[in-house]
């Protein structure tokens, strides 16, 4: 029998209702804007994006703003609103050598050309709370000094001369595809998924599951011997091909955040020993994030590159399919949807089986009894 | 803007190349804030009547990244992008794609843009606005520049135990 449950309306509205006022909190306090988020919590904007796969910083903001603070809500608000607009096309890809850097910092090279560029960073803070900062005390505008104009090379252009590391592509150069293999927003994903899709994954996956598969790879599982040969900050262009104008235009520039990480390889009976590398890319402000994306990019390639496979960061449908916290979410919280006929149905036969088994063991019981007595 | 960048840009008023100082006035005004754009634009007094011809709208663009950083390009993900295209009343059509949702933006631009390709204002448009917002760009991207020289790291050498 299926019946109709019906009467949650009012609650509901009143939930959403008490929601609103929980958010807006004690209305003594100025209400936060959305350009407040974008200049001051600048980081947690950055994250939004880069999960949401959508780079909108006032929309991301204003998500922030919406989830009172929660960043897979907000994640999850982006995606439902990247779902009502139309694609305009795809852009040139964005060419980080031509990044006009905040940072840049490499652990393989002290003096490689452009320098060590420390950049915004919470590196080298003592990680005491500031209570200054609680007042609203005056900033000084960041020191400035004469820019050398000496390029950032790339430290995998430096090891590349002497063949030390491996080439990004390693085909023939004229033979480097123009498009991606495929896009993970248009078709369902298939295993095993070749490498420039496992990057788009990998890219919008969440970052504390990363962080933890490349905290497993450090630990043990699945080893890859990482340096973290260069890891760059700043603004890079965007430009697009527009058909009706017949040239590329530059639609203005977006932050990312870039990491290569250096990985030992033995080499095999086909390949020379060379180092290998693990490539991240993430949105906004995240060098935590791009990092953990270079270790699991790497440990993922464990099958290209002949390695065993016997952890989980080295498992490619494990590691994909548990990346996007929105699906995770999804599938977890769901279980607080009501499920009152599939219980009821689960009760009766727990029930049942308690029947069985009592009935069972009396059974068992009485033929002890008897064999006693006997 | 350098003499060289204003060469490039004047050079696309010539005949031999109309498209390139259209591709660095919609580059620019890709670049710069709204509400520059329309005090750069006060500047040019009355600008003439244009009809939508599309959007403004908002839509995405897939950003790609590449492999490696040189290799083969992958999706990195989308970005919002909003365009727009507009007739001017003797036929010029501009067209103005930014990121970000800034629809008055987008339609300024396109008016701009369609001005730029009708031919007639072209010292105007590159005195007051393309100069102008150029100047301030590149500003910005020297600050950014000098702000992160700033936290370049000086390396020196202690010498020890020589003697």
């Amino acid at each position: 029998m299926y019946v109709a449950v019906k009467g949650g309306e009012a609650a509901i509205a009143n939930a959403h209702k008490m929601l609103a006022d929980r958010r807006r909190g004690d209305r003594s306090l100025p209400a936060i804007t959305v350009e407040q988020l974008v200049e001051q919590l600048g980081l947690a904007v950055d994250r939004v994006m880069a999960e949401a796969s959508l780079y909108a910083p006032a929309l991301a903001a204003l998500a922030v703003k919406q989830a009172r603070g929660d960043m897979i809500e907000a994640i999850f608000l982006l995606r439902a609103y990247r779902t009502t607009l139309p694609r305009f096309g795809a852009s040139r890809p964005l060419e980080t050598g031509e990044m006009v850097a905040e940072r840049r910092v490499s652990a393989t090279y002290k003096d490689l050309p452009g320098g060590q560029v420390l950049g915004p960073t919470f590196d080298y803070t003592h990680r005491l709370l500031d209570p200054e900062l609680a007042a609203d005390a005056p900033v000084d505008p960041a020191p400035a000094r004469e820019h050398e104009g000496e390029p950032l090379t790339r430290v995998s252009d430096i090891l590349a001369h002497e063949d030390l590391i491996e080439r990004a592509f390693t085909g023939d150069p004229d033979q480097m595809p123009e498009e991606p293999s495929g896009d993970l927003t248009r078709e369902p994903m298939e295993f095993p998924m070749p490498r420039d899709l496992r990057l788009q994954a990998l890219a919008r996956g969440d970052e504390g599951f990363l962080l933890a598969l490349g905290y497993s790879t450090q630990r043990g599982y699945g080893r890859t011997h990482p340096f973290a040969g260069e890891i760059r900050i700043g603004e890079v262009e965007v430009e697009m091909d527009v058909p009706e104008l017949g040239f590329a235009v530059a639609l203005g520039r977006i932050r990312v955040t870039e990491c290569q990480m250096v990985n030992q390889f033995a080499g095999s009976a086909k390949l020379a020993p060379q180092f290998t590398r693990g490539y991240g890319l993430v949105f906004g402000q995240s060098e935590r994030k791009a990092m953990a994306m270079a270790l699991v990019d790497r440990s993922l390639r464990a099958g290209e590159l002949g390695e065993d496979r016997v952890a989980p960061a080295q498992d490619e449908e494990f590691v994909i399919s548990h990346a996007d916290n929105v699906q995770a979410t999804g599938f977890v919280e769901h279980l607080k949807l009501p499920h009152y006929v599939d219980f009821q149905a689960e009760l009766d036969l727990v029930r049942r089986l308690r029947a069985e088994f009592e009935a069972a063991r009396a059974g068992k019981d009485d033929a002890t009894a008897r064999e006693a007595a006997e | 803007m350098t003499a060289s960048q204003r060469e490039h840009a004047t050079a696309a008023g010539s005949e031999d190349d109309p498209g390139r100082g259209l591709k660095a006035l919609m580059d620019i005004l890709a670049a710069s804030p709204g509400a520059e754009i329309a005090a750069a634009a006060d500047a040019l007094g009355e600008l003439p009547e244009a009809a939508p011809v599309r959007g403004p709208e908002t839509g995405l663009v897939m950003l790609r990244g590449r492999i490696g950083g040189d290799g083969a390009p992958f999706n990195l993900g989308e970005a919002a992008v909003t365009r727009a295209t507009v007739r001017l009343a003797g036929g010029a059509v501009g067209h103005a794609y930014a990121l970000g949702q800034d629809r008055e933006k987008a339609r300024l631009s396109a008016v701009l843009a369609a001005l730029w390709s009708e031919g007639t204002r072209r010292e105007a448009i590159l005195r007051d606005v393309l100069e102008p917002l150029a100047e301030a760009r590149a500003a910005e991207t020297s600050r950014t520049r000098r702000e992160a020289a700033a936290t370049r790291v000086d390396f020196f050498t202690m010498v020890r135990g020589d003697d």
